[in-house]
């Protein structure tokens, strides 16, 4: 080990920063994977069943007392999941349009993962040279906005390329919707920025950090709203999940889809949820800061506690994504394309130019 | 101590591989396994379009109303304000008193072009 302290500064920071996209990109990989089973236990425990807990590997019975527990909280079950879509049969329909359909859900999946780059997960491991973030970019919320815009083409190419009319009307609709919210969502930011003052996240988060009373979620508690309500209808989760409304749709853009290529769809819409819960942690609840406050960590220690500090947060915000999918019914069409340009989209320029009076009077 | 120059974009790149080999290894994982294990049976009823049982008519590519497509154009402007803005935002405390005059003039153009497509019963959806 003691052979990194010899090698020069900029061969450390490399080293140091490809094992940190592959922490984080691991890290994501399994929160994707969790995230589904924490999806199916809440939603089991909300309607009162017991949910996943049959999947046992054959080295679960030779842990005494841990291995049926983990047994029964469903531990193994996106391994089996997992293995259960590689085995399916890999079957592409007679009539689709073969490139797109298998380029749809590879594109679905790439931008979520793409957003976590700009996100700060932590302070610092002890070198403040190298913070806890991919890439520090000084635009980074243009950078995020623009790759979340990307999303939409794998879920319109998919409803494209199906060649069947479920998909197609699935894929319309999802455009639609998506490209109505994300005006929404980028209007309420504009206020946060207007108070912060920088386009960069990790400014964005020392901002926020002296306290729990600096978040901006107390600040601009509308612009949270909206944003909030935006993210569910970005990643297409309940009450908005209306490209896929299995009463009206079958499955929406993916009812062609089966084995691997389903599962793409399925964990970019997990991915998408972890990066939504990430952005709003970022920008609304301090990112990694505690919420008694404390500056950038001194060792390693309180580098790892940031970094737990913002997962934990994220879960919570997690949390609140399953926890309204199993709680309300969906959306009629209308009223969700209604709620997107006639409520908040001029509620967010209300928000916009509420902040610019505010801020004029309080700096005169 | 001395701070190494990288660009960020550079880490951004290396990311963007890994997000690429996210989708691409598990699909060609699946692909192989399907031709050494599990090759595909086609067949009549499995290729024909999947319509809740009901034999598929017509050609699926169907008209769709013309809603969808005046969205579309709404949200083309109204993106680019958003992207304008975003810069105003970050410079708004160290603006001229002119400067956020014509950013206001701009926002109400825009406010006013969504206050049109509002009356004009656009933005109903019926």
């Amino acid at each position: 080990m003691d052979a990194i302290y010899y090698l020069d500064p900029t061969t450390q920071f490399v080293l140091f920063s490809i094992v940190k996209i592959v922490v984080a990109f691991v890290i994501t990989l399994t929160f994707v994977a969790y995230a589904v089973l924490a999806e199916r236990k809440i939603s089991a425990w909300i309607q009162d069943r017991v949910g996943p807990n049959r999947a046992t590997p054959f080295f679960a019975q030779y842990l005494p007392v841990i291995g049926p527990a983990l047994v029964r909280l469903g531990i193994f079950q996106p391994m089996a999941d997992g293995l259960k879509f590689l085995l399916k049969e890999d079957f592409t329909p007679a009539y689709v349009r073969k490139v797109y359909f298998w380029l749809a859900p590879a594109l679905t999946a790439i931008p979520a993962f793409m957003t976590i780059a700009v996100i700060p997960f932590g302070s610092t491991l002890g070198n403040p040279n190298n913070p806890m973030v991919i890439a520090d970019l000084n635009v980074g919320i243009l950078y995020s906005f623009g790759i979340v815009s990307l999303g939409v083409y794998g879920i319109v190419l998919a409803g494209y390329a199906s060649n069947s009319k479920y998909p197609f009307l699935g894929g319309i609709r999802s455009s639609a919707q998506m490209i109505s919210y994300e005006i929404a969502m980028g209007m309420s930011v504009v206020a946060v920025f207007m108070v912060i003052g920088d386009l960069n996240l990790s400014k964005v988060v020392e901002y926020q950090g002296a306290n729990i009373l600096h978040w901006m979620a107390w600040k601009q508690p509308l612009a949270f709203f909206i944003f909030l309500v935006s993210a569910f209808a970005e990643t297409n989760r309940l009450p908005f999940d209306l490209p896929e409304s299995e009463s009206e749709l079958v499955g929406g853009y993916h009812t062609e889809y089966s084995s691997m290529k389903f599962a793409l769809f399925f964990l970019g819409e997990y991915a998408n949820m972890i990066a939504a819960s990430a952005m709003m942690v970022t920008l609304f609840f301090g990112g990694w800061a505690y919420p008694w406050g404390g500056g950038a960590a001194q060792g390693f220690l309180g580098g790892v506690g940031h970094i737990v500090c913002f997962l934990v947060k994220m879960l919570v915000l997690m949390g609140v994504f399953i926890w309204v999918r199993w709680m309300f019914p969906r959306f009629r069409y209308d009223q969700l394309m209604d709620l997107g340009w006639r409520r908040f989209i001029p509620l967010a320029l209300v928000n916009i130019l509420v902040t610019a009076l505010v801020l004029a009077a309080l700096n005169d | 101590m001395n701070t190494p120059e990288l660009h960020p974009y550079v880490f951004l790149t290396v990311l963007l591989f890994m997000a690429l080999a996210f989708p691409l290894v598990p699909l060609a994982l699946a692909r192989l396994w399907a031709i050494r294990f599990a090759p595909p049976r086609p067949g009549p009823a499995k290729n024909a379009t999947y319509e809740c049982g009901i034999e598929t008519r017509g050609d699926p590519l169907q008209q769709f109303r013309a809603g969808y497509y005046l969205y579309g154009i709404l949200f083309l402007i109204f993106d680019v304000e958003v992207v304008f803005l975003l810069p105003f935002a970050v410079a708004f405390l160290h603006l001229p008193v002119g400067a956020v005059v014509a950013m206001l003039v701009f926002v109400l153009l825009l406010a006013e072009g969504l206050a049109w497509a509002w009356l004009k019963g656009l933005l109903e959806w019926k």
